[in-house]
């Protein structure tokens, strides 16, 4: 019933305004000729058809690949006439005609199908639009055109670009198409000495589009011969079973080049074994006697020696082969000249390309550092100028998280948000913080251990709070548009905008701690109680208020870490627990009771993390249990961390 | 499409009122242990299974029950606690007496609950997708095993977006581990070389993600297109999309697809910067059918309309619809009856087409490639035709050799080099 | 010192009543749940229950190591439960060793050549390890297919890496919360290194199908948890008497010394060190065994199981159940393990509010987390603390008992004044 009713609506709709639609214009046949191609839909065999269009030189070849790159094209299932429209709502599309750009009308989607090309043959049509587009006076069509070289780059797109070349107005464009020109120049420059001046030309750039040029003009091919021939392309003269030419591999190639006999992998031999028992034996040997590999190998040289298997190489013959032999690379990706000027332009660019990535590093390694050191910082106040344990610090800082969360729902300006969400994370977080104090912690100062275990069950309560509130699904902080991206200097050092917001933040708070205990009366009345309360309470300072707001502002700072953190992570209940172990370790080895000590532990830990990593890339779980068991044996002998307090402050 | 989907409800229901006659052997009311998690990590996930389930029940109720029996739902919450899972299960199995088990998300949850499932003879449906390398007799597995996900979408990459280097990041466990290694193996056979395969594996939560991308970024320093396969779990995947967004990384240039990021995960994100990434699933909510459009319909009016329906959500849809229709067709919800009333059980997708049970345990079903879009649904780009689930991958040497068949061979690891049953349990 | 000297011409039993009173009530227990139990009895306790009993029962022998490291020692450690994963760890690697291989031995009788040494050990490995993707045995295997030599590893492993973490953090005199941090650095990084696949023990899958015994796969897992829940039992029984033995000497009397004044047992010329050593070492090689008995009954072990948290609830039974008492330890583990387990299987009936209707699966750890901030702040002698009023003690009896790690301090006492 209701797919009769489509059917008729189909009608109705066909039978009124498309019969307008040009069933006979040439790009209309054009598109039907390979209408098979298209509506399969896969990179493997569009290319014919991408061609077609291109080569056409029909005027509407661009309109088509222009709306079918961005999935306007649609097909009329009956007819099989194709048109692209746009879509006015769920249901209803207006279709036009690809020959003239006419209207054809409205129409329910039922009978269309739309056609959705993926991104590789997205890739495809824009290279193939690259030819219409490279002069198009519309400069962001310009660059679309020069983006879609990049990506993939065609031999046809350098003569292209050098006809584009004089006529180009925009500076900054024509500097991109004479880049272009040179990568493309390199891979299919026409002449040896032009591919050499487009190289050199590139002296020290660290780009990775001109290393991506340069590498495959070094490629290799492994081959093996008796002596080393003397030819210009022969790279590396490389050992069997070294790392680069492991020895099963060299051996495998002899075996290919049909240098040397095969060898029999254990499986192989024991079905040929199998295949050859007869009475319970195997070439004279009781089968029940075969289970150990020296006597498969026995028998498996007695079944050779019938000639019923094919005889294979021994150990022995195995490295008399490979001993006879040398193995080298031979460069196939370019003539000789060509290599050798590429193996120096990259020689050039590798060494900087080192230094780059160290410093890649190195910044990595600092904004670990500032996230380490703002989780940090609040349990440096509570922990290392109070000594109190504080095992609810991380739940602090997803409180922080959490009333950003709740601040962008209510302020949907993302800007805005963020101002409002830092003081309010600030106040909701100091309140709690007081509260604490004076609920718990007030009465376990002298019990170090019991505050611990006390502030850990309210680290679970609170963890369990966030969860029946917020739900265990992890919520969007998003942060505004201005610290999206990031700095790019080249194409290896680059540090995205929010990490050098949280640095900045991370230095402003290393200020601000300082500003307070140094410089102002909450500070100096800090200093005084927690090193002698009660020399302080008799100077006038009341201990209990002090201690207050002290751990009011070492909570108030964890929650505003916490809005930093969730901007450029997750938000979620348990992002407190991933901080809080990190962050003890940071304050402890660090030294306690001190805020250079408590950043330089930041520094040390996370440089030490991305070291690491750096040593063993895949798999960064090791870089963390490293990094722990090496800050359990760096206690051990520094048990009072990096600056370790003297005299009576370190009693206390 | 929809009258097919009614009229097949309309023939089980039919079927359900003539048959209890026969069954004499099933106590009303049937019941349905559900075994997802309710609270902990996983909550996250599998909550929206257990809802998942009760609608299911709430639905075959409405239509009459089974077998003349009102079904219902047993709830129980194993914590994400692995222990857990082992006692739950076998508290459903001999306190509850469940009649079939609905449940388990990660892998190791899994093989917690496997040895008392096999002890005690139960049955269980596990919609998640999965590594592979299993086939217990006591376990139908209604979500992909890598051939059914991972080949496919890797397809995907060699074949239409022409991606030559492989960035293959995971998050530490089983799944990535195991789908990591078929999928090494099999680019290796597809000729690309080791070098060209960067392997990473980081922990659950992680969120420090800047060197790795920037790792990512310069494989592409030798000319070749780079891609990235995604086994990234739960909510990693945030720092991972939020540091891709912020490296400017585009998925012309370099393309990521996720095989744990559905539509529930990106609704923690926000996805302007990732439109155009991909994920591989058997199903996504944008599929454009009637009958998920009623399923879609239905989840929102139950749940809210902010909520999504996602892959392992239709698995349990197909799973609980065969075993109604299984149990239907024999009669009683005897273990070893409604296994053997399983095989070649056949339900029609929420995506189009049908799904048929395997006698290794496993789904044929389709396999869909979608783009993420900018209001964190996918937009379904490829969708291929029924794929067999393979329990034993063919690209392990040592799985290449087994297979699972039992309904004929009544043997989950058979080596079909050696002719011969190597256990009828599982690994563990 | 003539205090100390004279009760010693009791006998043990009479000094130490609540011993006797512990071992008659623990054999009681055992007898009765055997009677109740579907393998021997009558079945009124289902085997799932007798597991988790039987998993009781451990938990309250990791407890009694806590208490004595703990409430007698002073030494808050947060990575006890790191040494009871590690005992599980050992067992677990046999009890897969095993299992496996008279699976694989099983199905290569039946190929046409006699298995080769290679062909076993390949077999076993892909068996163990094809589910994370390898094929061959990590080094850290070479002993798991004997059974003594894992059980060796059981008392082993645990109580090398106490003696050799201990020896490092004590020489350099880590003390207090120090300590607490460094233990708890050491379970993370443990259980992060476990995490990893390159571990060799199957990563975040750990080891699984444990309670299946090798060579006994026709014995009903009805007789299994019986047979696991007498020796969980028997276990603690005899831990028990151990730990008592312990603090009631005058070993125990220094260990009482040094958690209350570190620094005068140590001008008293005691070698300080070496006895939190010992007792540390001791402690954790109870947890090893623990834990040996623990994941075979729980079916499976895994990283998760050594994360930092599950030593820090191990404090929490401690503490709710009494600490420097060993009764309160076996009373806090026992107590919050089964209602914990009671709330979180969702048997406890949901408050309805009107507006708001408590689950008790999402408050029950709000509640438990609230609790444990009131028992430290009013009741930090615990539950055990009931026994006291219950049998109306006066004055400070140190024998086995009573004031908590900081109460007797000194320091704590000036500052009070």
């Amino acid at each position: 019933m209701l797919r009769f009713a489509t059917l008729f609506l189909t009608w109705l709709s066909l039978s009124g305004p498309a019969m307008a639609q040009q069933a006979d214009a040439p790009i209309q046949r054009l598109l039907q000729t390979h209408s098979d191609v298209l509506l399969e839909s896969s990179r493997r065999t569009i290319g014919p058809a991408v061609d077609a269009l291109a080569n056409s030189g029909l005027p509407e070849a661009q309109v088509v690949l222009d709306k079918w790159q961005n999935k306007e094209m649609w097909v009329d299932e009956e007819t099989g006439l194709f048109v692209y429209a746009e879509e006015i709502d769920r249901d209803t599309l207006r279709i036009y005609d690809f020959a003239d750009g006419t209207e054809i009308g409205e129409v329910p989607d039922d009978a269309f199908d739309q056609l959705k090309p993926n991104s590789g043959i997205r890739g495809l049509i824009a290279t193939a639009l690259v030819q219409f587009q490279l002069s198009d006076p519309d400069p962001d069509t310009r660059r679309r055109a020069l983006d879609a070289i990049e990506r993939g780059a065609e031999e046809s797109h350098l003569a292209a670009l050098r006809v584009s070349l004089p006529n180009e107005t925009d500076d900054t464009i024509r500097a991109r198409k004479d880049r272009l020109e040179r990568l493309l120049t390199i891979r299919y420059g026409e002449t040896d000495a032009e591919r050499i001046t487009a190289i050199q030309s590139f002296g020290g750039d660290l780009s990775v589009d001109v290393r991506a040029a340069l590498n495959p003009l070094l490629a290799v091919r492994v081959e093996a011969a008796d002596a080393l021939p003397d030819a210009p392309d022969i790279g590396r003269v490389l050992q069997p079973g070294s790392e680069a030419l492991p020895r099963d591999e060299a051996y495998e190639l002899l075996v290919g080049a049909d240098l040397a006999k095969p060898r029999i992998s254990r499986e192989d031999q024991r079905n040929a074994l199998v295949a050859n028992i007869s009475d319970g034996q195997v070439a004279g040997v009781q089968v029940a006697t075969l289970d150990s590999q020296a006597a498969r190998d026995m028998a498996y040289a007695a079944l050779a020696e019938q000639g019923t298997v094919t005889a294979v190489a021994t150990e022995a013959e195995v490295d008399d082969r490979l001993a006879s032999h040398v193995f080298y690379e031979r460069y196939i990706g370019a003539p000789p000249e060509v290599v050798a000027a590429a193996q120096l332009a990259l020689q050039a660019i590798e060494n900087k390309v080192h230094v780059n990535q160290a410093i890649d590093l190195g910044l990595d390694a600092l904004s670990l550092a500032s996230i380490y050191f703002l989780a940090a910082i609040g349990l440096a106040i509570t922990f290392g100028v109070m000594g109190v344990i504080n095992m609810a610090h991380g739940e602090f800082i997803m409180m922080g998280a959490y009333t950003g969360y709740v601040v962008q729902l209510f302020i949907p300006d993302y800007t805005l948000s963020i101002i409002v969400a830092i003081p309010l994370a600030f106040a909701v977080t100091f309140g709690a913080g007081v509260a604490m104090e004076r609920l718990v912690i007030r009465w376990l100062y002298h019990r170090p251990l019991e505050t611990l275990l006390a502030t850990f069950g309210i680290s679970i309560a609170l963890q369990q709070l966030a969860k029946n509130i917020f739900g265990t699904q992890a919520r969007p902080l998003t942060a505004p548009d201005w610290l999206d991206g990031s700095l790019v200097i080249n194409d290896i050092v680059s540090i995205s905008y929010i990490r050098i917001a949280i640095f900045v933040l991370a230095l402003l708070f290393l200020a601000l701690f300082l500003f307070v205990m140094n410089r102002t009366r909450l500070g100096l009345e800090v200093r005084a109680v927690t090193q002698n309360p009660r020399m302080a309470a008799s100077m006038g300072i009341n201990p209990d208020k002090i201690n207050m707001l002290t751990f009011g502002f070492g909570s108030g700072i964890a929650g505003i870490a916490g809005v930093a953190i969730g901007l450029y992570a997750k938000v979620t209940s348990e992002m407190g627990s991933d901080y809080i172990v990190q962050s003890f370790m940071t304050v402890v080895v660090g030294g306690v009771g001190n805020i250079w000590g408590t950043l330089l532990g930041a520094t040390m830990v996370g440089s030490l993390q991305k070291g690491i990593e750096w040593l063993n890339p895949s798999n960064t779980l090791a870089a963390q249990t490293y990094m722990i068991l090496f800050i359990i044996l760096f206690i051990q002998f520094r048990p009072k961390g990096i600056i370790a307090l003297k005299g009576r402050a370190a009693e206390a | 499409m929809s009258m097919k989907f009614l009229s097949s409800a309309a023939a089980a229901a039919l079927v359900a009122s003539t048959l209890p006659a026969f069954a004499q052997d099933v106590s009303c009311p049937i019941k349905v242990g559900v075994l997802h998690s309710l609270s902990g990590t996983m909550a996250i996930s599998e909550t929206t299974l257990k809802d998942t389930m009760e609608m299911l029940v709430d639905i075959q109720n409405d239509k009459g029950g089974l077998l003349g029996c009102e079904l219902e739902a047993v709830v129980v919450d194993p914590a994400s606690d692995w222990p857990l899972f082992a006692e739950k299960a076998r508290e459903l199995l001999t306190v509850q007496n469940v009649d079939v088990i609905f449940g388990a998300w990660t892998s190791v949850s899994r093989k917690s609950a496997l040895p008392v499932l096999e002890e005690l003879n139960g049955l269980m449906f596990y919609p998640v997708q999965y590594e592979g390398e299993e086939s217990s007799k006591n376990v139908f597995y209604t979500g992909a095993a890598p051939n059914q996900q991972a080949i496919p979408a890797t397809d995907y990459f060699l074949e239409e977006l022409g991606v030559e280097k492989f960035a293959l990041l995971g998050t530490d466990y089983v799944y990535p581990r195991t789908t990591n290694n078929i999928l090494e193996a099999y680019l290796k056979d597809k000729g690309i070389a080791e070098e060209d395969i960067f392997v990473n594996y980081t922990p659950f939560s992680h969120s420090d993600w800047s060197k790795i991308v920037a790792d990512v970024v310069a494989l592409g320093a030798d000319g070749k297109k780079v891609g990235v396969i995604s086994t990234i779990n739960g909510d990693a995947n945030i720092g991972f999309y939020k540091e891709l967004a912020a490296a400017g990384i585009s998925a012309d240039d370099i393309p990521v697809v996720a095989f744990s990021v559905g539509e529930e995960e990106l609704s923690g994100l926000d996805t302007t910067n990732l439109v155009g990434h991909l994920a591989a699933w058997n199903y996504f909510q944008s599929a454009d059918t009637e009958a998920n459009e009623e399923w879609v319909a239905s989840w929102k009016e139950r749940m809210g309309d902010d909520r999504v329906t996602n892959d392992p959500m239709e698995a349990h849809y197909i799973g609980f619809n065969m075993w109604v229709n299984a149990v239907t067709e024999a009669g009683t919800t005897d273990v070893d009856a409604v296994r053997t009333a399983m095989y070649g059980q056949e339900f029609p997708n929420l995506t189009g087409g049908t799904s048929v049970m395997l006698p290794n345990h496993h789904l044929a079903k389709p396999v869909l490639i979608g783009e993420i879009t900018e209001d964190g649904q996918f937009d379904i780009i490829s969708q291929t035709e029924e794929v067999p689930g393979d329990a034993w991958t063919d690209f392990l040497p040592e799985s290449a050799v087994l297979k699972s068949d039992w309904a004929e061979l009544g043997c989950g690891m058979y080596n079909t080099d050696t002719s011969t049953c190597v256990q009828i349990k599982s690994n563990y | 010192m003539t205090d100390v000297s004279l009760p010693r011409r009791e006998p043990f039993a009479l000094r130490f009543p609540s011993v006797m009173v512990f071992v008659a009530i623990l054999a009681l227990f055992t007898v009765g749940v055997t009677i109740l139990s579907e393998g021997f009895g009558i079945g009124v306790i289902s085997t799932s229950f007798v597991k988790t009993l039987g998993k009781t029962l451990c938990l309250c022998l990791v407890a009694l190591a806590m208490d004595l490291v703990w409430g007698y020692c002073g030494i808050l450690s947060l990575g006890h439960m790191a040494f009871f994963g590690l005992g599980g760890y050992a067992i677990g690697m046999w009890l897969m060793y095993a299992r496996t291989e008279i699976i694989v031995l099983e199905s290569l009788a039946a190929a046409p050549l006699p298995p080769t040494p290679q062909e076993v050990s390949d077999g076993i490995a892909s068996q163990i390890f094809g589910v994370v993707g390898a094929s061959e045995f990590p080094p850290i295997w070479a002993f798991a297919h004997s059974l003594p030599l894992q059980l060796l590893a059981v008392v082993l492993v645990p109580g090398l890496l106490a003696l050799v973490f201990g020896w490092l953090a004590f020489r350099s005199r880590v003390t207090g919360v120090y300590l607490s941090i460094l233990t708890q650095a050491m379970t993370l990084a443990l259980s992060l290194h476990l995490f990893q696949n390159d571990s060799g023990l199957r990563g975040n899958n750990g080891l699984s199908g444990l309670q299946n015994l090798p060579g006994q796969s026709d014995v009903s897992q009805d007789i299994v948890s019986l047979w696991f829940f007498w020796g969980s039992a028997l276990a603690l029984g005899l831990g028990y008497l151990l730990c008592a033995w312990i603090v009631s000497g005058k070993f125990g009397s220094v260990i009482r010394a040094i958690r209350d004044d570190e620094a005068r047992v140590r001008f008293l010329g005691y070698p300080v060190e070496a006895f939190k050593l010992a007792i540390f070492t001791v402690t954790a090689v109870i947890a090893g065994i623990a834990g040996a008995l623990y994941y075979p009954q729980a079916g499976i072990i895994n990283p998760a199981e050594l994360a930092p948290i599950a030593s820090i609830y191990l404090a929490v039974w401690v503490a709710i159940g009494g600490r420097g008492r060993l009764y309160g330890a076996v009373i806090g583990a026992a107590f919050v393990s089964l209602v914990s387990t009671w709330f979180t299987g969702g048997q406890a009936p949901d408050i309805n509010l009107g507006f708001y209707t408590i689950s008790w699966v999402d408050w029950w750890t709000v509640l438990l987390g609230l609790s444990f901030v009131c028992v430290t702040l009013y009741a930090p002698k615990g539950i055990g603390g009931l026994v006291d009023i219950l049998i109306d003690r006066k004055g400070p009896n140190r024998h086995g008992a009573d004031l908590g790690p900081d109460q007797g301090a000194l320091r704590e006492q000036e500052a009070d004044k």
